[in-house]
């Protein structure tokens, strides 16, 4: 919250295990240093360390357990989403080869670290959780559709409440994979500049509580009032070019929330600073909302954290509702003229109703959430 | 959860194919392992042909044959890919170049290495927007697959296609994560019985400690153990009994810690 007022972002220059590229990335700071659980040393990893780390900030893990008390833990799913898991230890692994055999060191444990699904048992084990519990992995649209899948696991009566969220963690595969797409930044990233030059890479773990909605909620509390998933049918790497797998979610999502365009107060944006990214979420958006909703997208401070970007920019838009803080993108310096939404550089103040957050990936994925205030 | 199941696809080793397989899963045909042949999908762009990974392969196969014979253009639904991991053969190619002084990985490998690369190019051969969701939870990636796609159909009134495939790694990861053969299967599900229903399924969650359900051909059983997809042989076995004029059935699929998926299969609709 405090980054966001004054404009502090996390970017810096790639100096990440033994990679070479020249590139500004989200590092989280005191990842390694961090303590773990000794009952779940097998798990230790640096997409489970991010997690572990964040179960334990803003009082996750008591809210969490006093829903275990009131529902039992059977009742609670855990639906939680990682792109690429804990592959660090498989690519640190694969470096300790025996040069003999081949053979892995006997220290690598595929399946509580690499393994896609770790994520999800970590936490289960973590919280003491025993309800339905997966990991999604649709690349960078994954922990928002998280949202999504806990609310239908809820409806249909297979849980009362669920932990949503996950984590994904700087790696070489993504460093390195990216930088083959020619999709890395050597610059701290823009989204929506003119000069924009592609994404800086992060990392992020972050979680939410959901529950089925109380027929009179306190005030305060926060609703999801609708999710919208979509798929572009048309490339596995790049949108497609007029966003129509990204307006095609927002759509959804206003339906499934019984809502209309001018009803959002806010959209924060995928906007990773692509040029062909931002272009098309441009056009999804001017299309669908108009050029009247202020809208921004918060990876210059974080860089674009791959699969935990849903959940990060999910609790920005949950921020920004109950701070009536709407943030901007003060890295964005000169915005590009090409692209016609209200995009907010620096911050403003306001009543928010009802936010729009929304998450593209790899596979033509799309997300989009909206929150607002319970009625 | 009520699904009703409109169509079947399967790959696997010694079963070809969903109609060349109810024999054998009935335990009216000797089963013979031999391992599945792989082909990619005529559906597909002949660039995203070449492009296509044996996972791609196995999840685009067993969904095309479950869409054919639910008769549905697969553009109209839904759908739910499960599997323990993403694809094996360039997962282990990547962590082999990033081992090496080079670290020279090529963008097609790079895409192809993501966890939903089976749903992207699905939905680029079928020109399907219908949501989709890729899910892995190690041995029980088919138990929550299922799990998912019902809750969509029940609580979402979609049609979905539930698509799941595993295939084993090449060494060294083969040491330290054993799959045993490629193996794939889907299940067209609908929301009210269809004139092509094959069979209804009722889909709940026990911690009654009922016996998992195995499969009697040790060959079969073997296979059920050594794939987390295969998993779901007696689910399919019981679909070929029921759709072969059997009783109905429950099904008992393991869902640890503690859990059960049980699934009654009952007659068509």
């Amino acid at each position: 919250m405090d980054a966001l007022l004054t404009g502090r972002d996390g970017l810096k220059p790639c100096r990440f295990e033994t990679a070479t590229l020249d590139t500004h990335i989200g590092e989280v700071d005191g990842v390694d240093d961090a303590r773990f659980p000794d009952d779940l040393a097998n798990f230790d990893c640096r997409n489970n360390r991010l997690a572990e780390m964040a179960l334990h900030r803003d009082g996750f893990a008591a809210a969490v357990a006093d829903v275990r008390e009131r529902y039992g833990a059977d009742r609670i799913g855990v639906f939680l989403g990682t792109s690429t898991s804990g592959i660090l230890s498989a690519e640190q692994a694969f470096r300790a080869r025996d040069p003999q055999t081949g053979a892995l060191p006997a220290a690598f444990s595929f399946a509580t670290t690499h393994s896609t699904g770790s994520l999800a048992d970590f936490v289960r084990l973590r919280l003491g959780l025993t309800g339905p519990a997966f990991v999604v992995s649709s690349a960078c649209a994954t922990t928002s559709k998280v949202f999504a899948n806990a609310a239908r696991m809820i409806a249909a009566g297979l849980c009362d409440a669920a932990v949503v969220g996950g984590a994904d963690s700087l790696c070489l595969t993504t460093l390195y994979g990216f930088h083959s797409l020619e999709l890395v930044s050597p610059t701290p990233c823009r989204p929506f500049d003119a000069n924009r030059s592609g994404v800086s890479l992060g990392e992020a773990a972050g979680f939410a509580l959901l529950e089925r909605a109380a027929a009179k909620p306190a005030p305060g509390t926060i609703h999801l009032l609708g999710t919208g998933e979509s798929n572009d049918a048309h490339h596995m790497s790049t949108p497609h070019p007029e966003g129509l797998g990204a307006r095609l979610a927002m759509e959804r999502a206003l339906t499934s929330a019984g809502l209309r365009p001018a009803d959002i107060d806010y959209v924060n944006l995928h906007g990773t600073a692509t040029s062909y990214g931002d272009a098309a979420e441009d056009q999804a958006i001017t299309g669908l909302l108009g050029t009247r909703t202020p809208v921004s997208s918060t990876k210059g401070y974080t860089g674009h954290t791959l699969g935990a970007a849903g959940i990060v920019e999910a609790i920005i838009s949950v921020l920004a509702l109950r701070t009536g803080l709407i943030p901007g993108s003060p890295q964005t310096l000169t915005l590009d003229p090409a692209l016609r939404s209200r995009y907010l550089q620096a911050n403003e103040q306001g009543r928010l109703d009802r936010v729009m957050t929304n998450s593209f990936g790899f596979g033509g994925s799309n997300s989009s959430l909206i929150f607002g205030w319970a009625a | 959860m009520r699904a009703y199941v409109e169509g079947i696809g399967l790959l696997g080793p010694g079963l070809p194919g969903w109609e060349q397989s109810r024999a054998i899963l009935a335990g009216e045909a000797a089963y013979v392992a031999s391992p599945a042949v792989l082909t990619a999908s005529p559906l597909l762009p002949p660039a995203e042909r070449r492009r296509s990974v044996p996972t791609v392969k196995l999840a685009m196969a067993v969904g095309a044959e479950a869409l054919a014979q639910a008769g549905r253009d697969a553009a109209t639904v839904a759908t739910v890919f499960t599997s323990s991991s993403g694809d094996p053969d360039t997962l282990h190619q990547i962590l082999d170049s990033l081992a090496s002084e080079e670290r020279d990985i090529s963008p097609t490998r790079f895409h192809n290495s993501v966890h939903n690369a089976p749903a992207g190019y699905w939905s680029i051969a079928t020109r399907c927007r219908e949501p989709s969701t890729s899910l892995s939870a190690h041995d029980e990636s088919f138990q929550t697959g299922l799990l998912e796609a019902a809750a969509e159909v029940s609580s979402d009134g979609w049609i979905v296609t539930l698509i799941a495939y595993d295939l084993p790694y090449p060494e060294p990861l083969s040491k330290v994560r054993p799959i045993a053969g490629a193996f794939g299967t889907a299940l067209v599900l609908t929301p009210q019985p269809t004139g092509r229903c094959l069979a209804s399924l009722d889909i709940g969650l026990s911690r009654e400690n009922e016996p998992v359900s195995r499969m009697v051909d040790i060959g079969l059983e073997a296979l059920r153990a050594g794939n987390p997809t295969a998993r779901s042989l007696p689910l399919l076995a019981a679909l070929a009994r029921v759709g072969a004029g059997g009783a109905p059935e429950a099904v008992v699929l393991d869902l640890p810690p503690g859990g059960r998926v049980v699934i009654r299969v009952g007659a068509p609709c």
